[in-house]
Protein backbone atom coordinates (compact mmCIF):
# COMPACT_ATOMS: atom_id res chain seq x y z
CA UNK A 1 0.00 0.00 0.00
CA UNK A 2 1.90 3.26 -0.95
CA UNK A 3 0.85 6.11 1.01
CA UNK A 4 1.24 9.61 0.68
CA UNK A 5 1.12 11.60 3.88
CA UNK A 6 1.02 15.85 3.41
CA UNK A 7 3.09 18.04 6.16
CA UNK A 8 3.07 21.41 6.70
CA UNK A 9 5.61 23.42 8.35
CA UNK A 10 3.90 25.30 11.32
CA UNK A 11 5.41 27.77 14.53
CA UNK A 12 5.91 25.78 18.03
CA UNK A 13 2.53 26.15 19.86
CA UNK A 14 4.20 27.90 22.63
CA UNK A 15 5.51 30.33 20.21
CA UNK A 16 4.87 34.30 20.87
CA UNK A 17 3.37 35.74 17.87
CA UNK A 18 4.45 38.78 16.80
CA UNK A 19 3.35 41.01 13.43
CA UNK A 20 6.06 41.19 10.87
CA UNK A 21 7.11 44.72 9.27
CA UNK A 22 4.77 44.10 6.36
CA UNK A 23 1.03 44.49 8.64
CA UNK A 24 0.01 40.75 7.08
CA UNK A 25 2.20 38.30 8.48
CA UNK A 26 3.73 37.28 11.52
CA UNK A 27 7.49 38.41 12.37
CA UNK A 28 9.61 34.60 11.77
CA UNK A 29 12.54 36.30 13.78
CA UNK A 30 13.19 33.88 16.81
CA UNK A 31 10.51 31.77 16.04
CA UNK A 32 10.70 27.96 16.30
CA UNK A 33 9.18 25.89 13.60
CA UNK A 34 7.99 22.29 13.85
CA UNK A 35 6.18 19.55 12.23
CA UNK A 36 1.93 20.41 12.18
CA UNK A 37 0.84 18.18 15.15
CA UNK A 38 -2.01 16.95 13.11
CA UNK A 39 0.15 16.12 10.63
CA UNK A 40 1.88 13.92 12.94
CA UNK A 41 -0.65 11.99 13.36
CA UNK A 42 -1.21 11.46 10.48
CA UNK A 43 2.18 10.22 9.22
CA UNK A 44 2.65 8.05 12.59
CA UNK A 45 -0.78 6.60 11.16
CA UNK A 46 0.93 5.79 7.74
CA UNK A 47 3.88 4.01 9.28
CA UNK A 48 1.33 2.08 11.22
CA UNK A 49 -0.43 0.93 8.02
CA UNK A 50 2.37 0.32 6.32
CA UNK A 51 4.40 -1.79 9.27
CA UNK A 52 1.15 -3.75 8.66
CA UNK A 53 1.02 -4.04 4.75
CA UNK A 54 4.30 -3.09 3.41
CA UNK A 55 4.27 -0.66 0.78
CA UNK A 56 5.56 3.08 0.45
CA UNK A 57 5.46 6.10 2.95
CA UNK A 58 6.20 9.34 0.93
CA UNK A 59 5.73 12.77 2.91
CA UNK A 60 5.16 15.68 0.59
CA UNK A 61 5.15 19.69 1.41
CA UNK A 62 4.55 22.53 -0.42
CA UNK A 63 6.70 25.43 1.16
CA UNK A 64 10.13 27.26 0.79
CA UNK A 65 12.89 25.94 1.43
CA UNK A 66 13.00 25.99 5.02
CA UNK A 67 10.18 23.41 4.45
CA UNK A 68 13.04 20.41 4.02
CA UNK A 69 13.69 20.92 7.74
CA UNK A 70 9.27 19.65 8.12
CA UNK A 71 10.92 16.48 5.84
CA UNK A 72 13.60 15.63 7.76
CA UNK A 73 11.51 15.16 10.82
CA UNK A 74 8.81 13.04 8.50
CA UNK A 75 11.67 10.89 7.55
CA UNK A 76 13.20 10.78 10.87
CA UNK A 77 10.02 9.72 12.20
CA UNK A 78 10.05 6.99 9.45
CA UNK A 79 8.57 7.93 5.83
CA UNK A 80 10.81 6.34 3.03
CA UNK A 81 10.67 9.55 0.57
CA UNK A 82 10.01 13.34 0.91
CA UNK A 83 8.79 15.38 -1.92
CA UNK A 84 9.53 19.10 -1.82
CA UNK A 85 7.23 21.33 -3.78
CA UNK A 86 9.52 24.41 -3.87
CA UNK A 87 7.74 27.65 -3.69
CA UNK A 88 10.46 30.82 -3.59
CA UNK A 89 7.90 31.62 -0.43
CA UNK A 90 5.63 30.54 2.21
CA UNK A 91 2.26 30.54 0.33
CA UNK A 92 -1.07 30.12 2.93
CA UNK A 93 -3.33 29.92 -0.22
CA UNK A 94 -5.22 26.64 0.07
CA UNK A 95 -5.77 26.33 -3.58
CA UNK A 96 -2.39 26.87 -4.23
CA UNK A 97 -1.27 24.02 -2.11
CA UNK A 98 -4.38 21.53 -2.72
CA UNK A 99 -3.20 22.42 -6.82
CA UNK A 100 0.29 21.27 -6.05
CA UNK A 101 -0.55 18.23 -3.99
CA UNK A 102 -2.38 17.20 -6.62
CA UNK A 103 -0.04 17.70 -9.39
CA UNK A 104 1.84 15.19 -7.76
CA UNK A 105 -0.51 12.88 -6.47
CA UNK A 106 -1.80 12.56 -10.00
CA UNK A 107 1.53 10.69 -10.55
CA UNK A 108 2.17 8.50 -7.78
CA UNK A 109 -1.04 7.45 -7.50
CA UNK A 110 -1.37 6.71 -4.06
CA UNK A 111 -3.75 4.10 -2.02
CA UNK A 112 -4.62 6.61 0.37
CA UNK A 113 -3.56 10.30 1.29
CA UNK A 114 -3.30 10.86 4.51
CA UNK A 115 -3.50 14.78 6.14
CA UNK A 116 -4.13 16.80 9.15
CA UNK A 117 -7.27 17.76 10.34
CA UNK A 118 -5.88 21.44 10.27
CA UNK A 119 -2.25 23.30 9.64
CA UNK A 120 -2.01 25.11 12.77
CA UNK A 121 -0.80 28.41 11.18
CA UNK A 122 -3.97 29.83 9.22
CA UNK A 123 -6.08 27.07 10.37
CA UNK A 124 -7.68 26.81 7.40
CA UNK A 125 -8.83 23.21 7.14
CA UNK A 126 -9.81 23.22 4.08
CA UNK A 127 -6.85 21.32 1.60
CA UNK A 128 -8.21 17.79 2.65
CA UNK A 129 -11.74 18.54 1.09
CA UNK A 130 -10.14 20.99 -2.21
CA UNK A 131 -7.77 17.55 -2.94
CA UNK A 132 -9.90 15.31 -2.69
CA UNK A 133 -12.65 17.34 -5.58
CA UNK A 134 -9.66 18.03 -7.48
CA UNK A 135 -8.73 13.98 -7.26
CA UNK A 136 -12.47 13.19 -7.16
CA UNK A 137 -11.37 11.01 -4.43
CA UNK A 138 -13.65 10.28 -1.43
CA UNK A 139 -12.83 12.20 1.72
CA UNK A 140 -12.91 11.68 5.88
CA UNK A 141 -12.05 14.51 8.06
CA UNK A 142 -11.45 14.91 11.70
CA UNK A 143 -10.40 11.29 11.75
CA UNK A 144 -10.22 9.76 15.67
CA UNK A 145 -10.00 5.91 14.76
CA UNK A 146 -9.13 4.61 11.09
CA UNK A 147 -9.65 0.67 10.05
CA UNK A 148 -8.77 -0.30 6.44
CA UNK A 149 -8.11 -3.19 4.05
CA UNK A 150 -7.47 -3.84 0.90
CA UNK A 151 -10.62 -2.46 -0.36
CA UNK A 152 -11.94 -0.41 2.14
CA UNK A 153 -11.64 2.21 4.80
CA UNK A 154 -13.95 2.32 8.13
CA UNK A 155 -13.25 5.77 10.08
CA UNK A 156 -14.03 7.33 12.95
CA UNK A 157 -14.85 10.71 12.56
CA UNK A 158 -15.68 13.43 15.28
CA UNK A 159 -18.68 15.78 15.35
CA UNK A 160 -20.87 17.82 17.28
CA UNK A 161 -22.69 15.58 20.08
CA UNK A 162 -20.50 12.27 19.07
CA UNK A 163 -18.88 10.15 15.89
CA UNK A 164 -19.80 8.85 12.79
CA UNK A 165 -18.71 5.76 11.19
CA UNK A 166 -17.98 6.48 8.05
CA UNK A 167 -17.00 4.06 5.07
CA UNK A 168 -15.48 4.59 1.95
CA UNK A 169 -13.74 2.87 -1.23
CA UNK A 170 -9.67 3.76 -1.33
CA UNK A 171 -7.88 4.96 -2.42
CA UNK A 172 -9.30 8.01 -0.24
CA UNK A 173 -8.48 11.40 1.33
CA UNK A 174 -8.00 10.90 5.55
CA UNK A 175 -7.47 14.08 7.59
CA UNK A 176 -6.29 13.19 11.20
CA UNK A 177 -7.56 14.39 14.40
CA UNK A 178 -6.44 13.75 17.50
CA UNK A 179 -6.80 10.63 19.24
CA UNK A 180 -6.14 8.68 16.46
CA UNK A 181 -2.87 7.07 17.08
CA UNK A 182 0.43 8.18 19.40
CA UNK A 183 2.71 9.36 17.07
CA UNK A 184 6.64 8.32 18.11
CA UNK A 185 9.20 10.27 18.73
CA UNK A 186 12.28 10.04 16.44
CA UNK A 187 15.64 8.34 17.84
CA UNK A 188 18.57 10.42 17.28
CA UNK A 189 20.30 7.19 14.97
CA UNK A 190 17.24 7.84 13.34
CA UNK A 191 17.46 11.40 12.48
CA UNK A 192 21.45 11.44 11.59
CA UNK A 193 20.15 8.72 9.02
CA UNK A 194 17.57 11.47 7.79
CA UNK A 195 19.61 13.90 7.22
CA UNK A 196 21.44 11.71 4.49
CA UNK A 197 18.37 10.80 2.58
CA UNK A 198 17.68 12.42 -0.64
CA UNK A 199 14.56 14.92 -1.10
CA UNK A 200 12.89 15.23 -4.15
CA UNK A 201 12.81 18.94 -5.90
CA UNK A 202 9.88 20.16 -7.67
CA UNK A 203 9.50 23.25 -8.39
CA UNK A 204 5.80 24.56 -7.29
CA UNK A 205 3.88 25.97 -9.95
CA UNK A 206 1.99 29.17 -9.34
CA UNK A 207 -1.74 29.64 -9.16
CA UNK A 208 -3.52 33.35 -8.77
CA UNK A 209 -4.31 33.43 -4.94
CA UNK A 210 -8.15 33.54 -4.45
CA UNK A 211 -7.87 34.58 -1.09
CA UNK A 212 -6.00 38.10 0.07
CA UNK A 213 -4.88 38.99 3.16
CA UNK A 214 -5.66 43.05 3.78
CA UNK A 215 -3.70 42.93 7.50
CA UNK A 216 -3.03 41.02 10.54
CA UNK A 217 -3.82 42.69 14.30
CA UNK A 218 -2.83 40.69 17.76
CA UNK A 219 -6.34 40.32 19.55
CA UNK A 220 -7.32 42.66 21.85
CA UNK A 221 -9.64 41.81 24.58
CA UNK A 222 -10.22 43.38 27.92
CA UNK A 223 -11.22 41.43 30.84
CA UNK A 224 -12.35 42.81 33.53
CA UNK A 225 -10.16 40.75 36.12
CA UNK A 226 -12.06 41.15 39.37
CA UNK A 227 -10.39 37.67 41.10
CA UNK A 228 -11.76 37.17 44.90
CA UNK A 229 -10.52 35.03 47.56
CA UNK A 230 -12.85 31.47 48.30
CA UNK A 231 -14.86 32.56 51.19
CA UNK A 232 -18.60 32.18 51.35
CA UNK A 233 -19.27 35.59 50.78
CA UNK A 234 -16.81 36.10 48.15
CA UNK A 235 -18.36 33.24 46.39
CA UNK A 236 -21.86 34.39 46.56
CA UNK A 237 -20.56 37.67 45.01
CA UNK A 238 -19.03 35.72 42.25
CA UNK A 239 -22.17 34.75 41.42
CA UNK A 240 -23.99 37.67 41.73
CA UNK A 241 -21.79 39.62 39.57
CA UNK A 242 -22.46 36.88 37.01
CA UNK A 243 -26.20 37.25 37.49
CA UNK A 244 -26.61 40.71 37.39
CA UNK A 245 -23.00 42.16 35.61
CA UNK A 246 -22.90 39.68 33.31
CA UNK A 247 -26.51 38.77 33.12
CA UNK A 248 -24.76 35.35 31.87
CA UNK A 249 -27.10 32.94 34.79
CA UNK B 1 -23.00 40.72 -6.18
CA UNK B 2 -26.04 38.26 -6.86
CA UNK B 3 -27.54 35.84 -4.42
CA UNK B 4 -26.41 34.52 -0.92
CA UNK B 5 -26.92 30.95 -0.50
CA UNK B 6 -26.46 30.60 3.87
CA UNK B 7 -26.40 26.48 4.38
CA UNK B 8 -28.50 25.08 7.19
CA UNK B 9 -27.95 22.19 9.21
CA UNK B 10 -30.68 20.66 10.91
CA UNK B 11 -30.77 16.99 12.51
CA UNK B 12 -33.98 14.89 12.53
CA UNK B 13 -36.47 17.61 11.53
CA UNK B 14 -34.39 20.19 14.48
CA UNK B 15 -32.81 23.45 13.50
CA UNK B 16 -29.00 23.27 14.70
CA UNK B 17 -28.60 26.68 16.85
CA UNK B 18 -25.75 27.86 13.80
CA UNK B 19 -28.56 27.94 11.22
CA UNK B 20 -29.88 31.02 12.65
CA UNK B 21 -26.58 32.41 13.44
CA UNK B 22 -25.86 32.03 9.53
CA UNK B 23 -29.45 33.25 8.18
CA UNK B 24 -28.84 36.35 10.26
CA UNK B 25 -25.69 36.63 7.95
CA UNK B 26 -27.22 36.43 5.22
CA UNK B 27 -29.91 38.18 6.19
CA UNK B 28 -27.91 41.02 7.21
CA UNK B 29 -25.88 41.04 3.95
CA UNK B 30 -28.36 40.92 1.62
CA UNK B 31 -30.30 44.24 3.18
CA UNK B 32 -26.57 46.22 2.72
CA UNK B 33 -26.45 44.44 -0.67
CA UNK B 34 -30.01 44.14 -2.31
CA UNK B 35 -29.42 40.74 -3.45
CA UNK B 36 -31.92 38.00 -2.30
CA UNK B 37 -30.71 35.78 1.19
CA UNK B 38 -31.41 32.11 0.38
CA UNK B 39 -31.14 29.77 3.18
CA UNK B 40 -31.15 25.91 1.68
CA UNK B 41 -32.18 22.86 3.65
CA UNK B 42 -31.78 19.33 3.02
CA UNK B 43 -34.98 16.89 3.86
CA UNK B 44 -36.70 19.96 5.70
CA UNK B 45 -40.23 20.74 5.64
CA UNK B 46 -42.32 24.57 5.34
CA UNK B 47 -42.26 24.45 8.89
CA UNK B 48 -38.24 24.68 9.50
CA UNK B 49 -38.83 27.44 6.52
CA UNK B 50 -40.95 29.81 8.72
CA UNK B 51 -38.73 29.92 11.52
CA UNK B 52 -35.69 30.68 9.53
CA UNK B 53 -37.95 33.66 7.44
CA UNK B 54 -37.60 34.71 11.21
CA UNK B 55 -34.21 35.94 10.81
CA UNK B 56 -34.58 37.60 8.23
CA UNK B 57 -33.87 35.52 4.61
CA UNK B 58 -36.41 35.89 1.80
CA UNK B 59 -36.16 32.60 0.61
CA UNK B 60 -35.88 28.94 2.11
CA UNK B 61 -35.06 26.41 -0.71
CA UNK B 62 -35.41 22.58 0.49
CA UNK B 63 -33.82 20.13 -1.16
CA UNK B 64 -35.78 16.71 -0.55
CA UNK B 65 -33.54 13.90 -1.29
CA UNK B 66 -33.07 10.01 -0.40
CA UNK B 67 -29.93 10.12 -1.50
CA UNK B 68 -29.49 13.03 0.92
CA UNK B 69 -31.01 10.82 3.93
CA UNK B 70 -27.60 9.93 5.15
CA UNK B 71 -24.64 12.77 4.79
CA UNK B 72 -21.65 12.31 2.52
CA UNK B 73 -19.86 15.24 2.34
CA UNK B 74 -19.38 15.26 -1.93
CA UNK B 75 -23.15 14.44 -2.61
CA UNK B 76 -24.12 17.77 -0.41
CA UNK B 77 -21.85 19.48 -2.14
CA UNK B 78 -22.73 18.83 -5.82
CA UNK B 79 -26.17 19.65 -5.12
CA UNK B 80 -25.24 22.89 -3.83
CA UNK B 81 -23.81 23.21 -6.65
CA UNK B 82 -26.46 23.01 -8.91
CA UNK B 83 -29.10 24.87 -6.45
CA UNK B 84 -26.18 27.76 -6.47
CA UNK B 85 -25.83 27.88 -10.15
CA UNK B 86 -29.33 27.93 -10.79
CA UNK B 87 -30.28 30.01 -8.30
CA UNK B 88 -27.16 32.33 -9.35
CA UNK B 89 -25.47 32.61 -5.59
CA UNK B 90 -22.02 33.84 -5.62
CA UNK B 91 -21.76 33.99 -1.95
CA UNK B 92 -21.87 30.81 0.14
CA UNK B 93 -22.17 30.89 3.89
CA UNK B 94 -22.16 27.83 6.39
CA UNK B 95 -21.38 27.12 9.56
CA UNK B 96 -18.05 25.98 10.70
CA UNK B 97 -19.30 22.53 12.50
CA UNK B 98 -17.80 19.72 11.58
CA UNK B 99 -19.72 18.95 8.48
CA UNK B 100 -19.82 22.68 7.57
CA UNK B 101 -15.81 22.33 7.43
CA UNK B 102 -15.83 19.55 5.55
CA UNK B 103 -18.36 20.63 2.86
CA UNK B 104 -17.39 23.89 1.90
CA UNK B 105 -13.98 23.83 0.61
CA UNK B 106 -15.29 21.15 -1.13
CA UNK B 107 -18.12 23.81 -2.74
CA UNK B 108 -15.54 26.17 -3.49
CA UNK B 109 -13.21 23.95 -5.69
CA UNK B 110 -16.25 22.73 -7.61
CA UNK B 111 -16.73 26.79 -7.95
CA UNK B 112 -12.84 27.56 -8.28
CA UNK B 113 -13.52 30.28 -5.58
CA UNK B 114 -11.58 31.28 -2.57
CA UNK B 115 -12.84 30.25 0.93
CA UNK B 116 -12.51 31.16 4.43
CA UNK B 117 -12.66 29.40 7.33
CA UNK B 118 -14.16 30.30 10.80
CA UNK B 119 -14.74 33.71 10.33
CA UNK B 120 -15.69 35.72 13.34
CA UNK B 121 -16.64 39.00 11.78
CA UNK B 122 -18.00 40.11 8.38
CA UNK B 123 -18.39 43.47 6.97
CA UNK B 124 -18.83 45.41 3.35
CA UNK B 125 -16.68 47.34 2.57
CA UNK B 126 -16.75 49.01 -0.88
CA UNK B 127 -18.90 45.90 -2.03
CA UNK B 128 -15.73 43.93 -0.88
CA UNK B 129 -16.98 41.64 1.92
CA UNK B 130 -14.33 41.87 4.61
CA UNK B 131 -14.10 39.06 6.92
CA UNK B 132 -11.54 38.86 10.24
CA UNK B 133 -10.60 35.33 10.94
CA UNK B 134 -8.45 34.00 14.08
CA UNK B 135 -5.02 32.13 12.73
CA UNK B 136 -2.35 30.60 14.86
CA UNK B 137 -4.71 29.36 16.98
CA UNK B 138 -6.41 33.05 17.63
CA UNK B 139 -3.18 34.29 18.70
CA UNK B 140 -3.59 37.20 15.82
CA UNK B 141 -6.45 37.73 13.53
CA UNK B 142 -6.07 38.68 9.67
CA UNK B 143 -8.85 40.63 7.69
CA UNK B 144 -8.86 39.10 4.34
CA UNK B 145 -11.16 38.59 1.43
CA UNK B 146 -11.55 36.83 -1.46
CA UNK B 147 -10.55 37.72 -5.07
CA UNK B 148 -12.73 34.85 -7.11
CA UNK B 149 -16.07 36.03 -8.43
CA UNK B 150 -17.86 33.57 -5.75
CA UNK B 151 -17.21 33.19 -1.98
CA UNK B 152 -17.34 31.12 0.24
CA UNK B 153 -17.19 31.61 4.05
CA UNK B 154 -17.86 29.58 7.29
CA UNK B 155 -19.08 31.01 10.45
CA UNK B 156 -17.26 30.28 13.90
CA UNK B 157 -20.39 29.14 15.97
CA UNK B 158 -21.69 31.15 18.98
CA UNK B 159 -19.65 34.37 17.65
CA UNK B 160 -22.57 35.76 14.85
CA UNK B 161 -25.80 36.48 16.83
CA UNK B 162 -29.11 35.55 15.81
CA UNK B 163 -31.29 38.65 15.22
CA UNK B 164 -34.98 38.56 14.35
CA UNK B 165 -35.60 40.86 12.03
CA UNK B 166 -38.85 38.86 9.80
CA UNK B 167 -38.85 39.42 6.53
CA UNK B 168 -41.21 40.73 3.73
CA UNK B 169 -40.62 38.47 1.23
CA UNK B 170 -41.19 34.83 2.24
CA UNK B 171 -40.64 32.29 -0.83
CA UNK B 172 -40.40 28.80 0.00
CA UNK B 173 -39.17 26.36 -2.93
CA UNK B 174 -38.21 23.06 -3.29
CA UNK B 175 -35.53 22.18 -5.40
CA UNK B 176 -34.29 18.33 -6.53
CA UNK B 177 -31.10 18.18 -7.50
CA UNK B 178 -29.65 15.17 -10.24
CA UNK B 179 -27.94 12.68 -7.91
CA UNK B 180 -27.34 9.22 -8.21
CA UNK B 181 -26.28 6.99 -4.94
CA UNK B 182 -22.33 6.99 -6.96
CA UNK B 183 -22.21 10.47 -5.81
CA UNK B 184 -22.24 9.24 -2.05
CA UNK B 185 -18.57 8.34 -2.02
CA UNK B 186 -18.34 8.20 1.73
CA UNK B 187 -21.35 6.35 3.73
CA UNK B 188 -22.13 7.08 6.88
CA UNK B 189 -22.71 3.15 8.25
CA UNK B 190 -23.36 4.23 11.77
CA UNK B 191 -23.28 7.22 14.47
CA UNK B 192 -22.63 7.44 17.94
CA UNK B 193 -23.97 9.69 20.34
CA UNK B 194 -22.36 11.00 23.57
CA UNK B 195 -26.00 10.32 25.67
CA UNK B 196 -27.51 13.20 26.84
CA UNK B 197 -24.31 15.67 26.77
CA UNK B 198 -24.07 18.39 25.14
CA UNK B 199 -21.19 19.47 22.85
CA UNK B 200 -18.45 21.89 24.29
CA UNK B 201 -18.98 23.30 20.38
CA UNK B 202 -22.31 23.74 20.70
CA UNK B 203 -22.73 25.24 24.46
CA UNK B 204 -23.63 28.60 25.67
CA UNK B 205 -21.56 27.88 28.81
CA UNK B 206 -19.34 25.25 29.90
CA UNK B 207 -17.18 24.12 32.74
CA UNK B 208 -13.78 22.39 32.13
CA UNK B 209 -11.62 21.28 34.28
CA UNK B 210 -7.90 20.27 34.45
CA UNK B 211 -5.45 18.38 36.46
CA UNK B 212 -6.75 20.76 39.54
CA UNK B 213 -9.08 18.54 40.05
CA UNK B 214 -7.02 15.92 41.27
CA UNK B 215 -8.91 12.68 39.66
CA UNK B 216 -11.93 11.64 37.45
CA UNK B 217 -13.71 10.74 40.63
CA UNK B 218 -14.06 14.90 41.03
CA UNK B 219 -15.51 15.13 37.99
CA UNK B 220 -19.36 15.06 39.22
CA UNK B 221 -18.71 18.39 40.89
CA UNK B 222 -18.71 19.48 37.48
CA UNK B 223 -21.23 17.76 35.80
CA UNK B 224 -23.38 18.83 38.66
CA UNK B 225 -22.75 22.55 37.86
CA UNK B 226 -23.30 22.13 34.48
CA UNK B 227 -26.27 20.37 34.81
CA UNK B 228 -27.36 23.54 37.15
CA UNK B 229 -26.52 25.86 34.03
CA UNK B 230 -27.30 23.42 31.42
CA UNK B 231 -23.99 24.07 30.09
CA UNK B 232 -21.37 21.37 28.94
CA UNK B 233 -18.42 19.54 30.25
CA UNK B 234 -15.31 20.43 28.54
CA UNK B 235 -11.82 19.37 29.78
CA UNK B 236 -7.78 20.08 29.70
CA UNK B 237 -5.21 18.21 27.09
CA UNK B 238 -3.31 17.27 30.69
CA UNK B 239 -6.52 15.56 31.72
CA UNK B 240 -7.49 14.08 28.69
CA UNK B 241 -4.42 12.18 28.05
CA UNK B 242 -4.45 11.14 31.63
CA UNK B 243 -7.89 9.24 30.23
CA UNK B 244 -9.62 10.86 32.87
CA UNK B 245 -11.72 13.16 30.47
CA UNK B 246 -12.93 11.70 26.71
CA UNK B 247 -11.18 13.69 24.00
CA UNK B 248 -13.99 14.94 22.32
CA UNK B 249 -14.12 17.35 25.64
CA UNK B 250 -10.94 18.67 25.07
CA UNK B 251 -10.39 22.58 24.64
CA UNK B 252 -7.38 24.13 23.15
CA UNK B 253 -5.11 24.41 20.07
CA UNK B 254 -5.32 20.20 19.86
CA UNK B 255 -9.16 19.97 21.01
CA UNK B 256 -11.59 22.29 20.18
CA UNK B 257 -11.90 25.72 19.86
CA UNK B 258 -14.66 27.65 21.88
CA UNK B 259 -16.30 30.84 22.04
CA UNK B 260 -19.38 30.22 24.55
CA UNK B 261 -20.98 33.56 26.66
CA UNK B 262 -19.50 31.81 29.99
CA UNK B 263 -16.37 29.59 29.84
CA UNK B 264 -15.89 28.08 33.74
CA UNK B 265 -11.75 26.75 34.01
CA UNK B 266 -11.34 24.84 37.54
CA UNK B 267 -8.11 23.82 37.79
CA UNK B 268 -6.32 24.58 34.76
CA UNK B 269 -3.32 26.80 34.36
CA UNK B 270 -4.20 28.90 31.86
CA UNK B 271 -1.83 27.12 29.47
CA UNK B 272 -0.92 28.87 26.05
CA UNK B 273 -2.34 25.91 23.97
CA UNK B 274 -5.71 25.98 26.63
CA UNK B 275 -5.91 29.40 26.06
CA UNK B 276 -5.89 29.00 22.35
CA UNK B 277 -9.06 27.04 22.41
CA UNK B 278 -11.46 29.60 24.55
CA UNK B 279 -9.48 32.79 24.47
CA UNK B 280 -12.23 34.06 22.20
CA UNK B 281 -15.44 33.46 25.20
CA UNK B 282 -17.62 36.23 25.74
CA UNK B 283 -17.19 35.96 29.43
CA UNK B 284 -14.05 33.60 31.26
CA UNK B 285 -14.33 32.57 34.94
CA UNK B 286 -11.29 30.41 36.84
CA UNK B 287 -11.50 28.87 39.99
CA UNK B 288 -7.27 27.98 40.61
CA UNK B 289 -5.26 27.39 44.02
CA UNK B 290 -2.45 29.62 42.59
CA UNK B 291 -3.47 33.51 43.35
CA UNK B 292 -0.20 33.19 40.48
CA UNK B 293 -1.44 30.59 37.56
CA UNK B 294 -1.68 32.37 33.90
CA UNK B 295 -4.92 31.55 33.62
CA UNK B 296 -5.87 34.90 36.23
CA UNK B 297 -4.37 37.00 33.37
CA UNK B 298 -7.40 36.31 30.89
CA UNK B 299 -10.38 36.05 33.53
CA UNK B 300 -12.99 38.48 34.08
CA UNK B 301 -13.71 36.74 37.52
CA UNK B 302 -11.23 34.24 39.83
CA UNK B 303 -11.21 32.68 42.68
CA UNK B 304 -8.33 31.72 44.50
CA UNK B 305 -9.02 28.60 46.27
CA UNK B 306 -9.34 24.92 46.02
CA UNK B 307 -11.57 23.90 43.19
CA UNK B 308 -13.21 20.86 45.03
CA UNK B 309 -14.20 23.30 47.82
CA UNK B 310 -15.48 25.94 45.71
CA UNK B 311 -17.39 23.84 43.15
CA UNK B 312 -20.29 22.46 45.42
CA UNK B 313 -21.08 26.09 47.28
CA UNK B 314 -21.02 27.96 44.19
CA UNK B 315 -23.46 25.13 42.33
CA UNK B 316 -25.61 25.85 45.56
CA UNK B 317 -25.03 29.59 45.24
CA UNK B 318 -26.25 28.95 41.74
CA UNK B 319 -29.54 27.12 42.59
CA UNK B 320 -30.86 29.71 44.46
CA UNK B 321 -31.05 32.39 41.69
CA UNK B 322 -32.37 29.75 39.32
CA UNK B 323 -34.54 29.03 41.94
C1 LIG C 1 1.52 20.56 20.73
C2 LIG C 1 0.76 20.77 21.99
C3 LIG C 1 -0.62 20.91 21.93
C4 LIG C 1 -1.38 21.10 23.11
N1 LIG C 1 -2.73 21.23 23.00
C5 LIG C 1 -3.47 21.44 24.12
C6 LIG C 1 -4.89 21.60 24.06
O1 LIG C 1 -5.50 21.51 22.99
N2 LIG C 1 -5.58 21.84 25.20
C7 LIG C 1 -4.96 21.93 26.42
O2 LIG C 1 -5.65 22.13 27.43
N3 LIG C 1 -3.62 21.75 26.51
C8 LIG C 1 -2.87 21.51 25.40
N4 LIG C 1 -1.52 21.31 25.53
C9 LIG C 1 -0.97 21.09 26.87
C10 LIG C 1 -0.72 22.37 27.65
O3 LIG C 1 0.57 22.82 27.34
C11 LIG C 1 -0.80 22.07 29.16
O4 LIG C 1 0.11 21.06 29.49
C12 LIG C 1 -2.18 21.66 29.66
O5 LIG C 1 -3.16 22.56 29.19
C13 LIG C 1 -2.19 21.64 31.18
O6 LIG C 1 -3.40 21.14 31.67
P1 LIG C 1 -3.93 21.58 33.12
O7 LIG C 1 -4.09 23.04 33.15
O8 LIG C 1 -5.12 20.73 33.38
O9 LIG C 1 -2.78 21.05 34.08
P2 LIG C 1 -1.65 21.84 34.88
O10 LIG C 1 -0.86 22.71 33.99
O11 LIG C 1 -0.95 20.79 35.66
O12 LIG C 1 -2.44 22.80 35.84
C14 LIG C 1 -3.22 22.40 36.92
C15 LIG C 1 -3.69 23.66 37.61
O13 LIG C 1 -4.56 23.31 38.64
C16 LIG C 1 -4.28 24.10 39.79
N5 LIG C 1 -4.75 23.31 40.94
C17 LIG C 1 -4.18 22.23 41.50
N6 LIG C 1 -4.95 21.74 42.48
C18 LIG C 1 -6.04 22.53 42.53
C19 LIG C 1 -7.20 22.55 43.33
N7 LIG C 1 -7.41 21.63 44.28
N8 LIG C 1 -8.11 23.51 43.10
C20 LIG C 1 -7.92 24.46 42.14
N9 LIG C 1 -6.85 24.50 41.38
C21 LIG C 1 -5.92 23.54 41.55
C22 LIG C 1 -2.81 24.36 39.75
O14 LIG C 1 -2.53 25.56 40.43
C23 LIG C 1 -2.57 24.47 38.25
O15 LIG C 1 -2.69 25.83 37.82
C24 LIG C 1 -0.74 21.13 24.36
C25 LIG C 1 0.65 20.99 24.42
C26 LIG C 1 1.39 20.83 23.27
C27 LIG C 1 2.87 20.71 23.37
N1 LIG D 1 2.04 23.78 2.74
C1 LIG D 1 1.58 22.53 2.90
N2 LIG D 1 2.30 21.48 2.43
C2 LIG D 1 1.84 20.21 2.58
N3 LIG D 1 0.69 19.90 3.18
C3 LIG D 1 -0.06 20.91 3.65
C4 LIG D 1 0.34 22.28 3.54
N4 LIG D 1 -0.63 23.03 4.10
C5 LIG D 1 -1.58 22.20 4.54
N5 LIG D 1 -1.25 20.91 4.27
C6 LIG D 1 -2.00 19.68 4.63
O1 LIG D 1 -3.37 19.99 4.76
C7 LIG D 1 -3.80 19.78 6.10
C8 LIG D 1 -4.85 20.79 6.48
O2 LIG D 1 -4.32 22.07 6.41
P1 LIG D 1 -5.17 23.40 6.27
O3 LIG D 1 -6.30 23.11 5.34
O4 LIG D 1 -4.21 24.41 5.75
O5 LIG D 1 -5.65 23.73 7.66
C9 LIG D 1 -2.53 19.84 6.92
O6 LIG D 1 -2.67 19.17 8.14
C10 LIG D 1 -1.54 19.17 5.98
O7 LIG D 1 -1.70 17.75 6.00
Amino acid sequence: MNILVAVSRVPDTTTKILIGNDGKSIDNNNVKFILNPYDEYALEEALQIREKNSGRVVAITVGPTENQETLRNALAMGADDAVHIKSKDENFDSFFVAKNIANYAKSFNPDLILMGKQSIDFDSLQVPSILAELLDLPVITIVTKLNLDSTKVIAEREVEGGKEIVESSLPCIISAQKGLNDPRYPKLPDIMKAKKKTIEEIPAQAFDNKVEVISMELPLRQRLNKIFNAGDDEIKEVVRLLHEESKLI
Amino acid sequence: MKNILAYVESINGTIKRSAFEVATAAAQLKSKTKTNAIAVIINGNEEIANQLFEYGVDQVINIPSEILQKYSPQAVAKALYQLASAKECDTMLFPASSDGVELAPILAAKFDAGYISDIIEMNLENDDIIVKKPVYAGKSIIKAKVNSPVKVFSLRPNVFTPIKQVSDVKHYEVFSPELSSNDCKTIVVDTVKNEGKIDVKEADIIVSGGRGMKGPENFYLLEDLAKVLNAAVGASRAVVDAGWRPHSEQVGQTGKTVSPSLYIACGISGAIQHLAGMSSSKVIFAINKDKDAPIFKVVDYGIIGDALDVLPKLTDEIKKIKG
